[in-house]
């Protein structure tokens, strides 16, 4: 069975539509990216699939292992094992990051039914993963992506989804604000991520990207919809063409 | 920060309007006859056993209240209070100081549900689970205190720690030379009121050089009916003490409004502490808005000596009507006057809150940092005053308001009054308003928190600057109290 099936799918945001039909299949083991001009619908596919407020569903469905995604809340789909990696990571003052890892972990585990982390385990977790992230103990007193630099806060979602081990892993721009060393640190992240039962979505506007994460598909999204696919070639093709062919509303 | 969880099993286990605290002790009790009048001062003072002096004292009070007029200018409205329709004195039958073993045992269950341990004896022998350091406890009982804790303990030190009934028949001086000293009898309308008709209350005096070894703590606790609790505290720490003082007040719930107007006095001689916190809960009212604690509170300290401090610390979460003004009188040269403070308002909740900083010697120095967590459709107004005498010469304030917005039914609304005769104060002002924003909680509902776990986080966070001035026993309580307060303001 697909990991992530989405069948027709329209969505649209006061009355905006952005997604008008859009088909795309992930099975297990595979990273995808979705490449397209500014506006094509990128950011609100990810947004749409992780369930926020104000984005309406008008047609088409989404399941995750056969589930229907769309019916579900925004919680019960991290706990079923969607991730979002944001594009503009929030800021939450006075909560200590390391306060909201265990937050978030122990939710979802409830969620599942399954025990809290003990303190000690989730304490090794942490500095085990953070350690392979650059991610330093006085980031993860701070405040949740207080102060944080860019490179940072694209880390800590990173760190957040080794920790939460989704099935499924939606990249928004992620590449978006990194120079090239941190863009080679969340890259191997990313990587070190892949495993034969995890799918992985990567939204990039920018070709980099997919130099350090290689996609086994290529995807070309234009208003709303997926109007090509491909092998990891077609990005080498679009970085050389652009997006001029699809429309005058190319970046 | 393990609380969150157990804030969210908490929340979990009660249903949305449900008041924790809301249960009724089912005991006989002795009332004075309803209202107000010169008899009833009297069968109040009879009843304590008071010297002649306190009852012209108090005489004094009720004959200048009737000449008083209600104040209006907080930012609260509710309808006009019949003070002749309230009982201004409730008793547990057969009550008055007595060892724990003769305290009536639903009066003891009552205090058990509420996590109150009042046997030190069991504390001792190590049967109720202790965490952190113990703590010494007057239990208030509608309008009595009903048991004193570790008494004997605090005595070795030379801590004087009672009723207030207790300490005006066993330490006449001390109370004569201090009371009505910080608040004056004719201060305000509620605390005239107070000084005519106050019930009990505790009593507690540190002396010279002495660090009260234990936290001390009064609960106070409304059970019957149309009662007016009128409890008096009056605290002293002599030259170099310190002590830190704890009050938790809880309420049954009831449709009528009962009437909480407490006095509360403190003093620090030189280079004395006093940290007082509190966490207050009364009911307050049910989700349409009816019935609640209306608590109209003066509480004031006055930093009498050269660097000495006073801290107030609050959490306030209860109440239908919150009007309260913890303030400090920095009167010694190079005292120090802090209030931190937490109020959470939901439902139909109306809180009026705030400090006064009153800088009159040199070199004082004051903090304020207010949080106000506004959800429902409740008011929730900062009112904070801080003056510089023209003597005092380099009085320094620092002042930060932030108010959180729940939903758009709220209101949120910042008082100051700001006023400096001396050209060498600096007095800093900062506020903020915010509402906690959409992408806040998606971002906390994309990585698996409900939103009762989300906004638990989000305002615990919020509020984090404050909360690290309590007690550690009381942060961890206030902070699931802060998330079942705000239970039901989303989705």
């Amino acid at each position: 069975m697909a990991l992530l099936e989405i069948r027709n799918l329209h969505a649209q945001i006061e009355d905006n539509q952005i997604l008008r039909g859009l088909d795309l299949t992930v099975n297990p083991g595979e990273v995808h990216a979705i490449m397209g001009p500014n506006g094509s619908g990128k950011s609100t596919l990810s947004y749409v699939l992780a369930g926020k407020p104000d984005y309406e569903v008008t047609e088409g469905e989404a399941l995750l292992d056969g589930q229907d995604l769309l019916d579900m809340d925004p919680d019960a789909r991290a706990a079923a094992g969607v991730f979002l990696a944001f594009q503009y990571p929030i800021e939450i003052p006075g909560v200590a990051t390391m306060t909201f890892l265990r937050t978030a972990i122990n939710a979802q585990r409830k969620t599942r039914g399954e025990a809290e982390l003990s303190t000690p385990d989730f304490l090794r977790l942490v500095k085990e993963k953070a350690g392979e992230l650059g991610i330093t103990q006085d980031m993860l007193r701070r405040g949740v992506n207080v102060g944080f630099s860019g490179g940072e806060k694209k880390r800590n979602e990173i760190l957040q989804m080794a920790l939460l081990q989704p099935k499924l892993c939606i990249l928004d721009e992620t590449d978006s604000g990194l120079d090239i060393d941190a863009l080679k640190v969340v890259s191997d992240g990313v990587n070190a991520l892949r495993s034969p039962e995890r799918g992985m979505v990567v939204i990039t506007h920018y070709q980099r990207l997919l130099n350090h994460i290689v996609p086994d598909v290529v995807h070309v999204m234009h208003k709303g919809r997926i109007v090509r696919t491909g092998g990891k070639e077609l990005a080498l093709e679009l970085e050389a063409s652009g997006y001029a062919a699809y429309g005058q509303d190319a970046a | 920060m393990p609380a969150v969880q157990e804030t969210v099993d908490r929340v979990k286990s009660i249903d949305v309007d449900q008041y924790k605290y809301g249960f009724v002790t089912d005991i006989e009790s002795e009332k004075a006859p309803k209202g107000l009048s010169e008899d009833t001062v009297r069968y109040i003072s009879a009843k304590k056993g008071e010297p002649e002096w306190m009852l012209e004292w108090r005489l004094d009070a009720y004959r200048r209240w009737l000449t008083m007029e209600e104040p209006t200018w907080a930012r609260v409205s509710y309808p006009k209070i019949d003070f002749q329709d309230y009982y201004y004195y409730s008793a547990p039958k057969s009550s008055g100081p007595k060892s724990i073993d003769e305290i009536d045992p639903e009066i003891l269950a009552t205090y058990e549900k509420l996590g109150i341990p009042l046997r030190e004896r069991d504390i001792l022998l190590g049967i109720e689970p202790q965490s952190g350091s113990r703590v010494a406890v007057d239990a208030v009982f509608d309008s009595v205190s009903v048991a004193t804790t570790f008494k004997a303990e605090l005595a070795k030190a030379g801590v004087i720690f009672c009723s207030i009934s207790e300490a005006i028949r066993e330490h006449p001086d001390l109370v004569r030379q201090y009371l009505g000293s910080v608040v004056p009898v004719t201060d305000n309308f509620y605390a005239t009121l107070n000084s005519a008709v106050f019930s009990d209350g505790s009593f507690v005096y540190v002396p010279k050089g002495v660090r009260c070894p234990m936290e001390l703590s009064t609960y106070f606790r409304i059970n019957e009916r149309n009662t007016g609790q009128f409890e008096r505290t009056l605290l002293i720490a002599d030259e170099g003490a310190y002590v830190s003082y704890l009050e938790g007040c809880t309420a049954p719930q009831r449709d009528e409004n009962q009437l909480h107007a407490a006095v509360v006095e403190l003093v620090a001689l030189k280079d004395a502490e006093i940290k007082y916190s509190t966490v207050q809960n009364w009911y307050p009212g049910d989700k349409n808005g009816k019935g609640g604690i209306y608590n109209f509170v003066t509480k004031r300290g006055d930093c009498r000596g050269a660097n000495s401090k006073i801290s107030w610390t609050q959490v306030e979460t209860g109440s239908a009507i919150t009007w309260k003004y913890p303030s400090c009188i920095l009167r010694g040269d190079g005292s120090q006057g802090e209030f931190y403070s937490i109020a959470i308002s939901n439902g139909f909740q109306q809180v009026d809150s705030g400090t006064k900083m009153i800088h009159l010697g040199k070199n004082t120095s004051s903090r304020i940092i207010s949080k106000g967590i506004a959800a429902g459709r409740s008011e929730n107004t900062y009112r904070g005053q801080v003056t510089a005498h023209r003597r005092a010469t380099n009085a320094r304030n620092f002042t930060n308001c932030d108010s959180l917005l729940i939903g758009d039914k709220c209101g949120a609304h910042t008082v100051p009054y700001i006023e400096a005769k001396n050209a060498s104060a600096v007095f800093e002002h900062e506020a903020t308003t915010s509402k906690i924003s959409e992408d806040q909680m998606f971002y906390c509902l994309q990585r698996g928190l409900s939103q009762e776990e989300a906004v638990a986080l989000i305002v615990n966070g919020f509020v984090k600057d404050v909360l690290q001035h309590l007690p550690m026993e009381f942060a961890v309580e206030a902070q699931k109290l802060i998330s079942v307060s705000l239970e039901g303001s989303v989705g």
